[in-house]
């Protein structure tokens, strides 16, 4: 069991987030992908760390994790405020930036 | 024993991430992520970075995924196709996914990087714990450590505003959507006019949030999903 | 003053003329175009005679004067200055151009006067002018070329000068393309000869010539080519048919262009060059060849033609004919003697033309004139004066420059004395034409337009028509006025007919066999290098050839008053009997014809392939629609990318991340 096979998963499960990210219509899940991706990347910077021997891989991910939270908190409340607002929750809905 | 628990760690990682992309329901979705979080913090164990480890079930499991747990519950599940609708978008999406995934595997399996090989350097019984990772924080990494916390006040504050009420607990904008015969909760305030609406929620049956009810706003009503 | 400041004073003036008459056409008041125009010729005509004095007061050696304006272009192998050459061939042609021109612009004052285009007429007369005595003096080919090439456009602008009369426009262009054609060969021969020597002004090209063998390979070529050149715009065989359909432009167009100047460029270009034709003996005898030709054939044509300016103009192209001949078989002098008598009658004629066209009210058929002696008494007198010169009736000028080329020749011998015999009948048909015009305008019995004009009222049809096609028009622009103008009332006619019949009598006595050789001791020093300018009939040789000549002048003129003015009818009979023949000739050997078969049809034809085939096709169709389809379907296919779906839009970002790792792993790799 080497490194690789973390950074293979890490490969897998960003990969796997980022179809996610492009297939699904529910922005919610949508924003579950996005984490997915964000994770895989977290993956990857926490195998490095252990290769190199010293934290800055864990520095970075422990910013990574703080980034993700707040993005999702924005995020979801940028739902909330279109459920609110009557706008459909639906990623294919919004073409305003058609042309 | 090692291998056995990546084994499992990592069937649980990839099939958590599976179940977030596949699975209908989005409360299902946010389920499998738990499930998927609680397998990396498993990675992370095997990875000496415990701090971390902790961290992320602490945080993101603990803090992050209640947080959707509610907006899930409150938004409810939108009538998403999933996958099964078809469409170029959809149908070239995991293609180039895999492709991308290929390209890395190539670019990690066959890099020239001796020390991926390996389990890493002998570290020290202290490896990953809080006050190593501590104190880079406060040391080397002062100042993104200050500027992640900014950001979190930042986050704070926006959330605030993106969801605030504008007016009173009265505003007409604010009512839950109703269903026929319900009495709003917390009163109601003036007696709702049902014939405003074009189309009366009648097909509740779906759950609240019918996207297709207009309040005579220029909206474009979405086609039925 | 210098001989070469003369020479730039020459130029000067029309070319001031032309710009003052074409900026300042509006702001001139009533005629005043044409006396400017005329006064800017007169300047060069005197600026001429200053030239000439300087020149003579120099020793004889020292007459080939050179004068550079600036440095035109000086590089590797290339030298060319804008120069001018002051000797006694342009200042002789110079006096002869200016003057008559400027008598011509004197009576154009008059014949234009009522023509809505009077000033336009004295701005390209001008330049005219300007371009034929740049023709004259330039001192190096590149300048003869701008010159020759300046005179083909101020030509087609004068013939097509009442530009809505569609027959005047394809007059035109015919004279502008067959001119083109000859500017080619002018061209390629300049060419053919600065390859070989390497010069381009006149010395330079001489001297390198000398270094050629005799009929060398390039040299023949190179004088062919000239020779096509001069034949184009000499109006030679086979590049002649422009002439007679150049007559639509204003009769003073043709005295001046047709007949005294620019025809006699070709001749001017032969004596010039003529180190190099002795050279290439060759091509020399090509141009005397054709120049007997068409003597023959013109000559032919004029015997039945009707028109009146069309005999004239055929008459022009036989009498030049004769020049070529002279300057192709060596005899410089005799030839130029015959371009300035020729200059003299030939416009005396034109103008006694415009004037009997005047009274016929537009009208140009012979067969329409008739008994004009008593209702136009001057234009009879100096009409008959210039048609006894052209049949070189004794002892008018036109009989001893005649007879002293076809002198010449018959000393020469062999091939050449051939062509003296041709001449010689030929002048025969010439006295024979000459009074045939004389004898139908003026005698007989008056037709209307003569009854009317003896009572002093000029006759004006109903309705101006195109003499050629008989449609009508109306008097705008581009159509000739609706007045015209005949000598007996216009003093300005007079004016310049009375000196050209004065000299049509008298001019013969520059070159007088054995009396005077004056021409012969002026022109000395330009043709010094030629061997044949101490070749020289004997005197009894030319006073025979000179009793030859008028002889068959007298005789031509008694079967012209005997088949016109003893036996009316009787040539129409004789074309009845002769319908073949008379056909051939009238209808101008069929030159036109055979070109129009030849070259126009097919170029015409290959024009509609080009048109349908290559240009709607292949451009407009393929290349144009073609490249602007691509754009437009890029463009289309590039906007439907902008769908406005996030979902799409996440997709490309995630190709490119793809594409952006795939291009990594491969550098890499």
């Amino acid at each position: 069991m080497s490194i690789t096979w973390f950074v293979v998963l890490s490969a897998f499960i960003f990969c796997i987030g980022a179809a996610g990210v492009v297939t699904r219509r529910n922005p919610l899940v949508v924003l579950l992908s996005l984490e997915l991706m964000l994770n895989g990347g977290n993956l990857a910077l926490i195998s490095f760390s252990r290769m190199l021997g010293n934290h800055e891989g864990q520095v970075f991910a422990l910013i990574v994790m703080v980034v993700a939270a707040c993005e999702v908190v924005i995020g979801l409340g940028l739902i909330v405020a279109m459920y609110r607002n009557r706008i459909p929750i639906d990623v294919d809905g919004v073409k305003e930036m058609r042309g | 024993m090692r291998e056995v628990l990546f084994f499992i760690a990592a069937l649980g990682a990839i099939g958590g991430a599976m179940g977030v992309v596949l699975l209908r329901n989005a409360f299902y979705s946010v389920l499998s992520l738990v499930a998927h979080l609680v397998a990396l913090a498993l990675l992370f164990l095997l990875l000496t970075a415990e701090f971390l480890a902790a961290a992320q079930l602490v945080v993101y499991a603990g803090a992050v995924m209640v947080l959707y747990v509610f907006v899930v519950a409150y938004i409810g599940g939108v009538d998403d196709p999933g996958l099964r609708q078809g469409g170029a978008v959809t149908r070239l999406g995991p293609l180039f996914a895999g492709g991308i995934l290929i390209e890395l595997c190539i670019a990690v399996i066959g890099s020239g990087l001796d020390a991926l090989d390996g389990q890493g350097p002998h570290v020290a019984a202290g490896f990953g714990s809080p006050a190593e990772v501590g104190r880079l924080l406060l040391e080397k990494f002062l100042v993104p450590f200050e500027a992640a916390s900014f950001l979190l006040l930042l986050a704070a504050v926006g959330a605030i505003v993106l969801a605030r009420r504008r007016t009173g607990l009265l505003d007409e904008a604010d009512e839950l959507p109703e269903r026929a015969g319900e009495v709003p909760i917390g009163g109601g305030g003036e007696p709702h006019v049902p014939e405003e609406d074009p189309h009366p929620p009648a097909g509740t049956a779906e759950g609240p949030g019918d996207p297709t009810v207009e309040r005579g706003d220029d909206r474009e009503p979405v086609e039925a999903t | 003053m210098s001989a070469g400041g003369w020479g730039w004073l020459i130029l000067l003036f029309p070319l001031w003329g032309t710009v003052l008459i074409a900026l300042f056409w509006n702001a001139l008041p009533g005629r005043m175009a044409g006396w400017l125009g005329s006064a800017a010729i007169l300047g060069s005509f005197v600026a001429s005679i200053g030239a000439f004095l300087s020149l003579h007061s120099k020793p004889e050696h020292a007459r080939i004067v050179t004068s550079n304006a600036f440095d035109y272009v000086k590089t590797a192998g290339v030298n060319v200055d804008l120069g001018i050459l002051v000797d006694p061939l342009s200042i002789f042609m110079c006096l002869i151009v200016s003057g008559v021109s400027f008598l011509i612009h004197v009576y154009s004052v008059a014949y234009m006067e009522s023509d809505a285009g009077y000033r336009r007429f004295f701005a390209y007369l001008n330049f005219f002018v300007f371009s034929m005595l740049l023709l004259v003096l330039a001192g190096n080919f590149v300048l003869l070329i701008v010159g020759w090439a300046f005179v083909g456009a101020a030509s087609y602008l004068l013939i097509s000068f009442w530009y809505r009369r569609k027959t005047a426009t394809s007059a035109g262009i015919k004279a502008f393309v067959m001119n083109v054609i000859g500017d080619i060969g002018l061209v390629i021969g300049a060419f053919l000869l600065f390859n070989h020597t390497g010069a381009l002004d006149y010395a330079g090209v001489f001297r390198g010539a000398q270094h050629a063998s005799t009929n060398e390979g390039w040299l023949v070529a190179a004088c062919l080519l000239l020779l096509v050149g001069a034949f184009a715009k000499s109006a030679q065989l086979p590049l002649h048919t422009w002439l007679p359909d150049a007559m639509e432009g204003p009769t003073p167009v043709s005295a001046l262009i047709h007949a005294a100047t620019m025809v006699t460029a070709g001749v001017y270009l032969i004596a010039r060059m003529h180190p190099l034709f002795e050279q290439a003996p060759t091509a020399a005898d090509v141009a005397a060849i054709t120049g007997t030709a068409t003597l023959i054939v013109a000559a032919s044509i004029a015997l039945v033609v009707t028109d009146l300016k069309r005999v004239i103009a055929y008459s022009t192209m036989s009498q030049i004919g004769y020049m070529i001949l002279g300057v192709g078989s060596g005899a410089y002098v005799a030839g130029l003697f015959h371009l300035m008598t020729h200059a003299f009658f030939k416009a005396l004629l034109f103008m006694g033309a415009g004037s009997v066209i005047g009274a016929m009210g537009g009208e140009q058929s012979l067969d329409k004139m008739g008994g004009f002696r008593r209702a136009m008494p001057f234009t009879f007198r100096t009409f008959a004066i210039g048609a006894l010169a052209l049949a070189a009736f004794p002892p008018m000028s036109g009989l001893f420059s005649k007879d002293a080329i076809l002198a010449f020749n018959l000393d020469r011998g062999g091939g050449y004395a051939v062509m003296a015999v041709l001449g010689y009948v030929a002048a025969g048909l010439t006295a024979f034409y000459a009074f045939r015009m004389v004898f139908r305008v003026f005698y007989g019995e008056p037709v209307e337009q003569a009854t009317e004009l003896e009572h002093g009222h000029l006759w004006h049809p109903e309705q101006p028509t195109n003499p050629a096609t008989g449609e009508v028009e109306d008097t705008d622009v581009g159509f000739p006025g609706p007045e015209h103008h005949v000598a007996e009332q216009r003093w300005p006619m007079r004016f310049a007919m009375a000196p050209l019949a004065l000299l049509s009598i008298v001019g013969g006595i520059v070159l007088i066999p054995g009396v005077t050789t004056w021409l012969d001791d002026w022109l000395k020093p330009t043709f010094d290098s030629s061997r044949f300018i101490e070749q020289h009939p004997s005197q009894g040789a030319e006073w025979a050839g000179i009793a030859v000549g008028g002889a068959l002048s007298v005789m031509g003129i008694f079967v012209a008053y005997s088949l016109y003015m003893r036996r009316r009818g009787a040539t129409l009979g004789m074309r009845d009997r002769m319908r073949g023949l008379h056909d051939f000739l009238f209808n101008r050997w069929y030159f036109d014809e055979l070109y129009d078969r030849l070259f126009v049809r097919p170029v015409a034809g290959f024009g509609r392939f080009g048109q349908g085939f290559v240009e709607s096709a292949l451009v407009q169709g393929l290349l144009v629609g073609g490249a602007t389809g691509i754009v437009a379907r890029g463009t289309a296919f590039a906007r439907g990318i902008q769908t406005g779906a996030l979902r799409a839009y996440a997709l490309l970002v995630m190709m490119g991340l793809g594409g952006l790792g795939l291009y990594f792993l491969i550098v890499s790799a």
